[in-house]
C-alpha cells in the first residue's frame, strides 16, 4: 500500500462507471452472470478473479468488443450502450490491455499519435507537450524519442496508460497491468495508480494476485466462475491490516459457501513409503529459460507411486517451464530426475514417453494436437512410427483407427469418428483426446499442466475424475493448477511455486489453504 | 469458449489432413478443384474472343492434337515425366510447410550436369549403369542445390521463398555457364552439351515415342504420395508442416526434418532434369530454360497436394501445352496462351477456396 | 587489367548502373511500401511486366513518353488492384496469387504484344536527356549521372520523398503498424485492410512504371519476359533495405551495376560471359542473406491477413 492517504471517496459521490446486473453467455458457459459493480472517482476499485471467472468477458464488455445479453452498463450516470473501442474512448472509458497494443518499432510519441487522420500534419509538438503533461499527471519521465520496443515493459506499461488517458479520459481500466512487471515495476506502477487516484480517475484494477488486489485497491470485488461472490467496501478494507484482508478475501474466495459444487469431497490419501514407492525424485533442477521467461532453479521434490502432488501458483511462475524440463521439451541446466530410480534428463521426449513419463500440456491446439489431422493420428501424435500402428514405418489403419475407437470409447471423446479433425471439437473433447493420448499405455507419471483450464464445469469434473482414477492405480501424478480449488480436492501434498523456485511444500490437511495461499503471494516461506 | 479450429493461418501451404470424414468427400474436392478449371477455361475463351479469334476452334485444336491424335497423345504423355516428378518435389515440400519455389533452378542445373556426365560415363559403362549412375548424380545435384536455402531456413529462420527463388536464378545462370565454358561441345556452333546418343537414351516403350521416364515419374509421384500419406516419414513431415510446435512437443528435431525435406523435394526436381535430358533430348542447349516448375504450382495446389490428383491435373495439362502449341499457332497465337490459362486456374482457385471457407464458417455459425 | 580502370569502362559501368538501377528502384520503393505495411508482393513481377507493355504501348501511340509512364503506372495498377482485393480484402494466399499474378502478367502480354506487333517489332526513337548544366561536364560520372531523361531524377527524388512519409507522416506510421503490429493499428481505430490495400496499390503504380522505363527510356522496344526475375529482385532490395529508401537507392545501383557490367566489360576491352555477370546480383543477394540472415528485418506481420482478434 502506498503511503499517501487517499481522499475519502464518500459514498455519497456518484459512480462514474457503473455495471447494472450484468450477465453475458457464451455456448455452454456463462462467463458473466448479473454482475454489479460501481467504480467511483478517486477510487481505485480492484476486480480479483482466477482465470476464467470472467474478466475478460468483463472487460470486452466495458471496451466495447461485445455487448451483455442482460443488464446495463451506466457512464457518468446514464446507460449507455457502447458500441466499439473507439466508442468506449469517445465516453472517456481508457482500456490498458493485457496484451501490448503498441507498435514496438515506432517512438513513443509516434506510438502516441498513431489513429489520426492521414492527411493531417504530424504535430509533434502538440503530442509532445500533451505527453509532458501526462507523464506529469502520472509522476513519471519517458524519453519521448525512443523507440517502445528499446523501454523495459514498466516503461511501455506507462505509455500504454498515458495512451489510454490521451483525450481526457476519466475512467481507467487496467487489465492485469502487473503481469508482465518485475516487482520493482509493480511498485513503481503503485504509485503511478495512487497518483491517477488521487486527482480523481476512476480507476477499474482487474487482477488474479491476490496481494495486488489489497495494495492497490480502495474497494475490492471478487469474482468467481462468472458471479461476484463478495466484496470489501472501502470503510471494512481500510479497518483490516494486510495480513487479515488476505485471509477476508482467501475466505471470500475459496470459503466453504463456493466449494463442492464443481469439486467432490477433499480427497486424501495416506501415502505409506512401503506400499507406494518412490517414482519421480527431482534434485536441484534448472532448466534453461529464453530472456524474458521465468528461469527455474533449485527446485527438489519427490513423487510416490499412487500420490498426487499439486503444484500451485500464481501463473508465470515458472510451472510451465518446469513441465517442460519434466518432459524432455526444454532443455536442463543443472540437477537430476529420475524416474522409478534411472534418471531420464538425458532422454528426448519420445524416449520419456516409452518409460512412462507423460505430460498433458495446457496449450492444445498451439502444441498438444495437430488441428487439421485427424483424431486418431492426435491420438498418436507421440508414438509415431511405434508399433502396432505402423510396421517397418508404414501406417496400419486398421491398428490406428481400433486404437482410437479403443481411447474415444473409453474417455468419451464426443467425435464424430476417428477421422475427424481434431481442430472441430470443442475446448473439452480436445483436452480429454489429449488426456486419452497421455494416460494410454501404462503411464507411470503424468504431469498436468492446467489441465481444467478453460473447460466448462462439467468437463473440469469429467478431467478431475480421470486424473483422480488413475492416481488410484498408482499413477504418479504432478499436477500444476493455478486454480486453488482444484489443488486442494485433488493433491496428497502441494508444492507452491514463486519466481521460478519452489518455495514450500505442504500436506493437504485443514490447514493447506491458508498456508498456501501465504506461500503463493510469498507471505512465509514453509519447510516441508 | 470453444476454440475454433481453424487452419493455421498464414503463407505456409495449408496443412492438408490425411483422412477426413463424411462420405462423398472424393467427390466433393473433385468438384472443387474442377470448378475453377472449367471456369479458367471460360474465362480463357472470352479472352480469345477478344482477340477475334474462335474459341471452340481453338479449344478443339488442343483436344485433337493433344489427346486424340496418336501423335500428340504420345508427347503429351512424355511431357507428363518431368512435369510429374516436379510434382512430386513440389508435394513433398508443401506437404512439410516449406515454399520450394526454386525447383526451376534444381531442375535445369541437374539437367545440365545430367546432360553432361552421361555422354561422359556411356564410354566405360553399360548402358543402365550410365542411366541409373546419372539419374543418381542429377538427385544429389539437385538436393545440394536447395542446401543453403534449406539451412537458413532451419537454423536462422530466413524465409526460404526468397532464397529458394534466388537460388533458381542463380542455378539457371550457373547452368547456363556451365554449357558455354566447360561442358561445351566443340562441335557444335549453338553452345551445348555433349549429345547423348539415341540408343544410349532411356529406352521407349513398346513402339511409341514415349520414353521409360514416364515409368519412373509415375513411380515416384505414387510412391512420394505413399510416403507421405502411408508412412511414419511422411507423418512426421506433415506435422512439421502443419504446426511445428506440436512437433517440437512430439519431440520431433524440426530443423533436421526441414533439411531433409528440402533434400528430397530439390532431389526430385534435380530427377525430373535428368528424365527430361536423358529420355528426350539428350543434351541442352544454352538458354534453353522449359520453367515447367512454376507452372506446376498451381496444379499441385489444385491437387491439394494429393499424388494421384496430381497425374490428373498433370496429364490435363500436358494436354493443354501440346495441344496448345499447335493450337496456337494455328490461330497465329505465340503459345503463352496456356501460361494465361494457368494464371486463370490459380485465380479462380483461390476464389473457390475462399468462397469453401466463408461457406464452411457459415455452417459452424 | 588496366582498361578496366579507363575513363569509358567507368563511364558506360555508371550509365548501365543507372539504367539497370531505375526499374529496380522504383519497384523496390514500391515493394518496400508493401512489405512495411505486411504484405509480400509476390505478384510485383508480373506488375512490372504490365507497365513495361502498357507503357511501350502507351509511348509508342502518343509519341510521349510522360504518357508511356502514366500508361504504365496504370499497367501495375491492375495487377496490384487484383492481388489487393484477393489478398488484402479476401485474405487469400500471397503466394499463390502472386505467382499467379505473374503467369499471367507473362502470358498476356506476350500474347498482346505477338497480336499487336508480331510484325511490326516498332522501336521507340532515342529519348532525350536533360542535361543538369554544370555537373553533367563532369569528367566520367557527369555524363552517366547528370545527362538523362527527366524520370531518373524523379526516381531518386522519391527516395527522400519516401523516407520522409515514412518518418514524418501519418501515412507512414500507419504503414508500420500495419505491417508491425497490425492489432494497435486497429485499436486505434485505423482500418488495417484499408492501410494495406493502398500500399499495394501504391506498389503496383511504382513497379508498373519501373517496368515502363525498361521498354521505354531502357530498351525502346517491348520483348516479352523482359523483366527477366527483376520484380524478384526488387523484392529482396525492399527486404534488405530494413524500411530505408536511401538503401533501396544504394542497392540498386549496386544491382543495377552488376547487371551491366558485361556491356561495360566489353567496353573496357575484357570479354566475360553474360551469364557469368547474371549471376552476380543473386549471388550477391545469397551472400548478403547467408552472413546477415539471421537477422534479415521483415515486418512481424508479413504475410498473413489481418484478422481481428486473432493475434
Amino acid at each position: 500500500m502506498t503511503a499517501s492517504e487517499p481522499p475519502h471517496p464518500s459514498d455519497a459521490q456518484a459512480p462514474l462507471l457503473s455495471l447494472v446486473g450484468v450477465t453475458k453467455r457464451f455456448p455452454g458457459v456463462v462467463a458473466n452472470d448479473d454482475v454489479s459493480l460501481d467504480v467511483f472517482p478517486g477510487e481505485v476499485h480492484a476486480l480479483l478473479g482466477e482465470n476464467g471467472a470472467g474478466k475478460s468477458t468483463l472487460i470486452s464488455l466495458l471496451s466495447g468488443m461485445q455487448r451483455p445479453d442482460a443488464g446495463y452498463i451506466e457512464v457518468h450516470g446514464a446507460p449507455r450502450q457502447i458500441l466499439s473501442p473507439r466508442h468506449a474512448l469517445e465516453l472517456g472509458i481508457g482500456t490498458v490491455y493485457q496484451h501490448p497494443t503498441l507498435v514496438p518499432t515506432l517512438t513513443v510519441l509516434e506510438n502516441l499519435m498513431l489513429g489520426s487522420a492521414w492527411t493531417r500534419r504530424m504535430d509533434i509538438a502538440a503530442t509532445r507537450a500533451r505527453f509532458d503533461e501526462l507523464c506529469r499527471t502520472l509522476g513519471i519521465e519517458l524519453p519521448g524519442e525512443a523507440v517502445l520496443g528499446s523501454l523495459s515493459l514498466g516503461q511501455q506499461q506507462y505509455v500504454e496508460i498515458i495512451k489510454a488517458l490521451w483525450r481526457g479520459e476519466r475512467i481507467l481500466i487496467l487489465d492485469e497491468a502487473t503481469s508482465m512487471l518485475t516487482p520493482k515495476g509493480v511498485e513503481d506502477l503503485g504509485r503511478v495508480i495512487a497518483r491517477l487516484r488521487d486527482a480523481g480517475m476512476a480507476i477499474l484494477f482487474i487482477t488474479h494476485k491476490l496481494t495486488e488486489a489489497v495494495a492497490f485497491g480502495d474497494r475490492v470485488s471478487i469474482l468467481k466462475l462468472g458471479r461476484k461472490v463478495g466484496a470489501i467496501a472501502p470503510d471494512e478494507l481500510k479497518t483490516l491490516d494486510r495480513d487479515a484482508a488476505v485471509e477476508r478475501i482467501v475466505d471470500l474466495m475459496f470459503g466453504s459457501r463456493a466449494e463442492a459444487e464443481v469439486d467432490g469431497p477433499r480427497h486424501q490419501r495416506d501415502i505409506d513409503a512401503g506400499r507406494h514407492p518412490v517414482v519421480i525424485e527431482v534434485e536441484n533442477l534448472s532448466a534453461h529459460a529464453a530472456p524474458a521467461e521465468t528461469r527455474v532453479e533449485g527446485i527438489f521434490f519427490t513423487v510416490h507411486a499412487g500420490e498426487i502432488f499439486g503444484i500451485a501458483g500464481v501463473d508465470g511462475n515458472g510451472q510451465k517451464q518446469l513441465a517442460e524440463a519434466l518432459a524432455g521439451q526444454r532443455a536442463i541446466s543443472g540437477g537430476t530426475v529420475r524416474l522409478e530410480g534411472q534418471p531420464i534428463e538425458g532422454l528426448s521426449v519420445p524416449q520419456r514417453q516409452r518409460a512412462g513419463l507423460r505430460y498433458v500440456t495446457d496449450d492444445r491446439l498451439g502444441e498438444g494436437t495437430v488441428g487439421s489431422f485427424p483424431v486418431s493420428l492426435n491420438l498418436l501424435l507421440k508414438r509415431i512410427g511405434e508399433s502396432p500402428f505402423w510396421r517397418r514405418g508404414v501406417i496400419r489403419h486398421r491398428e490406428v483407427d481400433a486404437h482410437a475407437r479403443r481411447l474415444i470409447e473409453r474417455h468419451d471423446v464426443r467425435t464424430p469418428g476417428p477421422h475427424t479433425a481434431v481442430g472441430r471439437l470443442s475446448g473439452g473433447n480436445i483436452q480429454k483426446a489429449l488426456l486419452a493420448r497421455e494416460l494410454d499405455n501404462q503411464p507411470i507419471a503424468v504431469v498436468y499442466n492446467k489441465p481444467t483450464y478453460g473447460l466448462d464445469v462439467n468437463n473440469i469434473q469429467l478431467a478431475r475424475r480421470a486424473i483422480r482414477e488413475r492416481a488410484d492405480n498408482g499413477v504418479a501424478t504432478i499436477l500444476i493448477s493455478t486454480d486453488l480449488d482444484e489443488i486442494l480436492s485433488l493433491s496428497d501434498r502441494i508444492g507452491v511455486m514463486l519466481g521460478g523456485r519452489l518455495v514450500g511444500i505442504v500436506e493437504n490437511d485443514e490447514q493447506a489453504q491458508r498456508r498456501v495461499g501465504e506461500l503463493m503471494v510469498g507471505a512465509r516461506e514453509t519447510a516441508a | 469458449m470453444a476454440s475454433d479450429g481453424a487452419t493455421p493461418a498464414g503463407v505456409g501451404p495449408e496443412a492438408s489432413p490425411i483422412a477426413r470424414g463424411g462420405l462423398p468427400d472424393w467427390l466433393v474436392r473433385t468438384i472443387t478443384a474442377l470448378i475453377p478449371v472449367v471456369a479458367a477455361l471460360l474465362a480463357g475463351a472470352v479472352v480469345l474472343l477478344l482477340m477475334g479469334r474462335d474459341p471452340v476452334a481453338f479449344y478443339v485444336n488442343v483436344l485433337n492434337r493433344g489427346l486424340f491424335s496418336w501423335l500428340g497423345l504420345q508427347e503429351t504423355i512424355t511431357r507428363c515425366a518431368p512435369l510429374l516428378l516436379l510434382g512430386a518435389s513440389l508435394i513433398v515440400a508443401f506437404r512439410a510447410g516449406l515454399w520450394n519455389l526454386g525447383v526451376d533452378g534444381q531442375f535445369l542445373l541437374a539437367a545440365v550436369i545430367a546432360a553432361a556426365l552421361a555422354p561422359v560415363l556411356i564410354t566405360v559403362l553399360p548402358v543402365w549403369a550410365t542411366l541409373s549412375a546419372t539419374m543418381v548424380v542429377a538427385f544429389a545435384v539437385g538436393a545440394v542445390w536447395s542446401l543453403i536455402p534449406a539451412l537458413l531456413k532451419a537454423y536462422h529462420g530466413v524465409n526460404e521463398i526468397v532464397t529458394t527463388l534466388m537460388m533458381s536464378f542463380l542455378g539457371i545462370s550457373f547452368a547456363n555457364v556451365l554449357i558455354k565454358i566447360p561442358f561445351n561441345d566443340p562441335e557444335t556452333t549453338v553452345p551445348q552439351t555433349l549429345t547423348l546418343a539415341t540408343t544410349n537414351r532411356l529406352p521407349r516403350l513398346f513402339d511409341t515415342t514415349i520414353n521409360f521416364g514416364i515409368v519412373i515419374a509415375l513411380v515416384a509421384i505414387l510412391l512420394v504420395h505413399w510416403v507421405m500419406t502411408r508412412t511414419a516419414f511422411g507423418l512426421r513431415l506433415q506435422v512439421v508442416g502443419a504446426n511445428p510446435r506440436a512437433a517440437m512437443h512430439a519431440g520431433l528435431s524440426v530443423p533436421m526434418l526441414t533439411v531433409l525435406t528440402f533434400g528430397l523435394s530439390a532431389g526430385l526436381a534435380g530427377l525430373a532434369g535428368a528424365v527430361e535430358i536423358l529420355g528426350v533430348w539428350g543434351n541442352v542447349r544454352a538458354d534453353w530454360d522449359p520453367a515447367y516448375g512454376l507452372t506446376i504450382i498451381p496444379l499441385v495446389f489444385l491437387a491439394r497436394f494429393n499424388g494421384p490428383a496430381v497425374i490428373g491435373f498433370t496429364f490435363f495439362f500436358a494436354i493443354l501445352s501440346i495441344g496448345g502449341e499447335s493450337a496456337s499457332r494455328r490461330a497465329d497465337l505465340p503459345n503463352y496462351f496456356i501460361l494465361v490459362l494457368v494464371a486463370l486456374i490459380l485465380v479462380f482457385m483461390a476464389l473457390t477456396e475462399w468462397l469453401g471457407h466463408r461457406r464452411g464458417l457459415a455452417r459452424k455459425a | 587489367m588496366d582498361a578496366l580502370l579507363s575513363a569509358p569502362f567507368l563511364t558506360a559501368l555508371i550509365a548501365g548502373a543507372v539504367a539497370a538501377g531505375i526499374p529496380l528502384l522504383l519497384a523496390g520503393l514500391g515493394e518496400q511500401v508493401s512489405e512495411k505495411a505486411g504484405v509480400l508482393n509476390i505478384g510485383i513481377e508480373g506488375m512490372m511486366l504490365m507497365g513495361a507493355y502498357l507503357g511501350f504501348v502507351g509511348a509508342w501511340w502518343t509519341g510521349s513518353l510522360w504518357i508511356g509512364f502514366l500508361f504504365g503506372a496504370a499497367g501495375g495498377l491492375m495487377p496490384a488492384a487484383l492481388m489487393a482485393l484477393f489478398c488484402v480484402r479476401l485474405g487469400l494466399n500471397q503466394i499463390v496469387i502472386g505467382i499467379a499474378l505473374t503467369l499471367g502478367a507473362d502470358g498476356i502480354t506476350a500474347l498482346l504484344h505477338h497480336v499487336q506487333f508480331s510484325r511490326t517489332y516498332p522501336r521507340l526513337p532515342r529519348v532525350d536527356t536533360v542535361a543538369i548544366p554544370g555537373l553533367s561536364d563532369i569528367p566520367v560520372v557527369g555524363e552517366a549521372l547528370f545527362n538523362r531523361h527527366p524520370i531518373v531524377y524523379l526516381a531518386v527524388i522519391a527516395v527522400p520523398v519516401i523516407a520522409w512519409v515514412f518518418r514524418r507522416s501519418h501515412v507512414g506510421l500507419n504503414l508500420q503498424a500495419a505491417g508491425d503490429k497490425p492489432a494497435a493499428l486497429d485499436a486505434a481505430g485505423v482500418s488495417v485492410v484499408s492501410t494495406r490495400l493502398w500500399a499495394v496499390l501504391f506498389t503496383g503504380v511504382m513497379a508498373g512504371m519501373g517496368g515502363a522505363y525498361m521498354s521505354t527510356v531502357g530498351a525502346g522496344i517491348f520483348i516479352p519476359f523482359m523483366t527477366g526475375g527483376a520484380g524478384f529482385i526488387a523484392i529482396v532490395l525492399a527486404m534488405l533495405a530494413r524500411g530505408r529508401p536511401s538503401w533501396v537507392l544504394i542497392g540498386a545501383l549496386i544491382f543495377g551495376g552488376s547487371l551491366s557490367l558485361t556491356t561495360a566489360l566489353q567496353v573496357g576491352g575484357v570479354n566475360v560471359p553474360t551469364d557469368v555477370v547474371q549471376m552476380l546480383p543473386f549471388a550477391m543477394v545469397m551472400l548478403v542473406l547467408v552472413i546477415f540472415g539471421r537477422r534479415a528485418a521483415l515486418p512481424a506481420a508479413l504475410g498473413l491477413p489481418y484478422v481481428r482478434g486473432q493475434r
